[in-house]
């Protein structure tokens, strides 16, 4: 097919907010990674960092919205540019969200530094180093138009929801071990539960991509491995 | 302590708008006119090759493609408007009724009295509009007075014209607006009581608001009529027509309900044709 639309600043209309997709992508994916670092390093200046820059992302998606519904009042795309412009809109949405949670996990771990370290962090390492692969992986699945590579990002999220299961009853084991636990553990588990959520926004993402390249879903029913919420806890000796 | 994982069979409560679906989800409706192997030539020329296309009942099919696609000449052939030239002539089944109509045995005015046609650029008559009316009933019926009256405000009365010209019936049809003289002879062509009405560039003369008067109307029209459009305007066809016909040099590269054609297709052509990367 050729690429070029017979009104050549529509593609410039379209190449504009690839760019813009893009670039809230890879500020997004700075967030997850310098909020992990932060939560690893147990630095604080960092995460006030993650923090602050929050609002250029939640601006971004204003702008991503704003310029699509300008797209689409002023071209009326059809087919494969009409599912770019509503997938880079709801994509938008998905990065804000995974914004909103590394800051959140940034905000926790402020709190984390100031108390004693509880165990070992490579199951966090792990779960956001698998986070980050995918989110980078979708991204690129985006500029690249690849739906091929947008599937296996899709299918990859459930070694994530594996790492969490592990995550949260360690977190459960702790607490019950001494409740001067309690406060970090807390804590923990929700920014293990941000990075899973991440993982599923990123899942999101490649749906979303999937559709505006193929102009078909992917399935409903997608591989998960998340059990925590049926996880059952009983006090000892029971 | 004992931690364990209960998996649990998620009851997943499948619900969606079902009920809500917009009209071009719908589903498509049995055949009127079943196009099979239709063949078109301008003396040598092929125009249409090998056509194979279903007209839904009551509902509207929107021809799309670029000029000289071919989609033009489909309507010509639907109502044999090419018997009227020599040299062109067309083979393979349009079947209605059980009967082939490009056959030579078939009854031409009868025909067109079943399959109407409302062209691009309005075609009053100079006379006036009670008669623009009348003068295509008279051909096919022999109506009283009072009858012929009731019929035509029937007709202008469809064609949302009848609360615009009921007190000036006898005035010349030239006087009226282009988008009302477009209604007009809308109005002629369902004075006959057609069954098919085929629609070529209805709007491409009017401005927008006529435009969108002809668009409800059609919308009104296609309760009893099957009905058929050629358009250029892409946002016509999707806001017209349940299914959407895309041609391309002669040929039906693609024919499906309109919001699939328009939101996925399947054959890269029509991608091409519609998102305007060529035509």
């Amino acid at each position: 097919m050729p690429t070029e639309h017979i009104v050549r600043s529509y593609d410039e209309d379209l190449r504009k907010l690839r760019d813009m997709i893009a670039r809230m992508g890879g500020l997004v994916e700075r967030q997850v990674s310098d909020a992990t670092r932060a939560l690893v390093r147990r630095d604080s200046d960092l995460a006030g960092e993650v923090v602050q820059r929050d609002v250029q992302i939640d601006q971004l998606e204003r702008e991503v919205e704003a310029y699509c519904v300008r797209l689409l009042a002023l071209r009326q795309p059809m087919a494969a540019d009409l599912r770019l412009i509503i997938a880079c809109m709801k994509v938008s949405n998905d990065l804000e969200r995974i914004g909103d949670y590394s800051a959140n996990a940034a905000k926790r771990s402020i709190v984390l530094a100031s108390l004693p370290g509880l165990g070992s962090m490579n199951g966090f390492e792990r779960m956001a180093h698998l986070v980050q692969e995918n989110l980078k992986a979708a991204m690129d699945a985006l500029v690249q138009s690849d739906a091929d590579a947008a599937e296996r990002v899709w299918a990859a999220d459930e070694p994530v929801d594996e790492i969490y299961n592990g995550i949260f009853r360690e977190m459960l084991t702790h607490m019950m071990e001494d409740p001067r636990n309690i406060t970090a553990a807390t804590h923990l588990l929700f920014i293990a539960k941000n990075l899973e959520r991440i993982g599923d926004h990123t899942t999101n993402i490649a749906e979303r991509i999937h559709f505006a390249v193929r102009g078909e879903s992917l399935p409903e029913d997608r591989p998960k491995g998340d059990t925590s919420a049926f996880a059952v806890v009983r006090a000892p000796g029971e | 302590m004992s931690l364990s994982t209960e998996t649990k069979g998620a009851t997943s409560g499948a619900q969606s708008f079902g009920g809500m679906q917009a009209r071009s989800d719908a589903a498509l409706n049995d055949a009127r006119i079943a196009i099979s192997n239709l063949d078109f030539f301008y003396a040598d020329n092929r125009a249409l090759k090998a056509i194979n296309l279903n007209l839904p009942d009551r509902q509207v099919t929107g021809m799309i493609g670029p000029s000289g696609c071919g989609k033009s000449t489909l309507l010509r052939v639907l109502n044999r408007m090419y018997s009227l030239y020599p040299g062109q002539r067309a083979t393979g089944e349009v079947m209605m009724d059980g009967e082939n109509i490009i056959s030579d045995s078939v009854d031409l005015n009868a025909l067109r009295a079943k399959i109407g046609m409302v062209f691009q650029k309005p075609t009053p008559f100079p006379m006036t509009i009670y008669e623009n009316i009348a003068f295509g009933i008279r051909l096919h019926e022999k109506l009283s007075k009072s009858e012929m009256g009731e019929r035509i405000e029937w007709a202008l009365t469809r064609a949302a014209l009848w609360n615009e010209v009921r007190d000036r019936l006898d005035r010349s049809a030239l006087g009226l607006s282009g988008g009302q003289q477009q209604r007009l002879c809308i109005a002629r062509s369902i004075a006959v009581r057609p069954e098919v009405i085929l629609f070529d560039e209805p709007t491409s003369a009017l401005d927008p608001i006529s435009t969108l008067k002809i668009e409800e109307l059609i919308d009104e029209l296609k309760r009893d009529f099957t009905i058929a459009i050629v358009t250029h305007n892409m946002q016509q066809a999707a806001r017209c027509a349940d299914q959407v016909a895309f041609f391309y040099l002669g040929e039906l590269i693609e024919v499906a309900p309109a919001a699939q054609l328009f939101t996925a297709p399947k054959h890269p052509k029509t991608q091409e044709y519609i998102t305007g990367r060529f035509g």
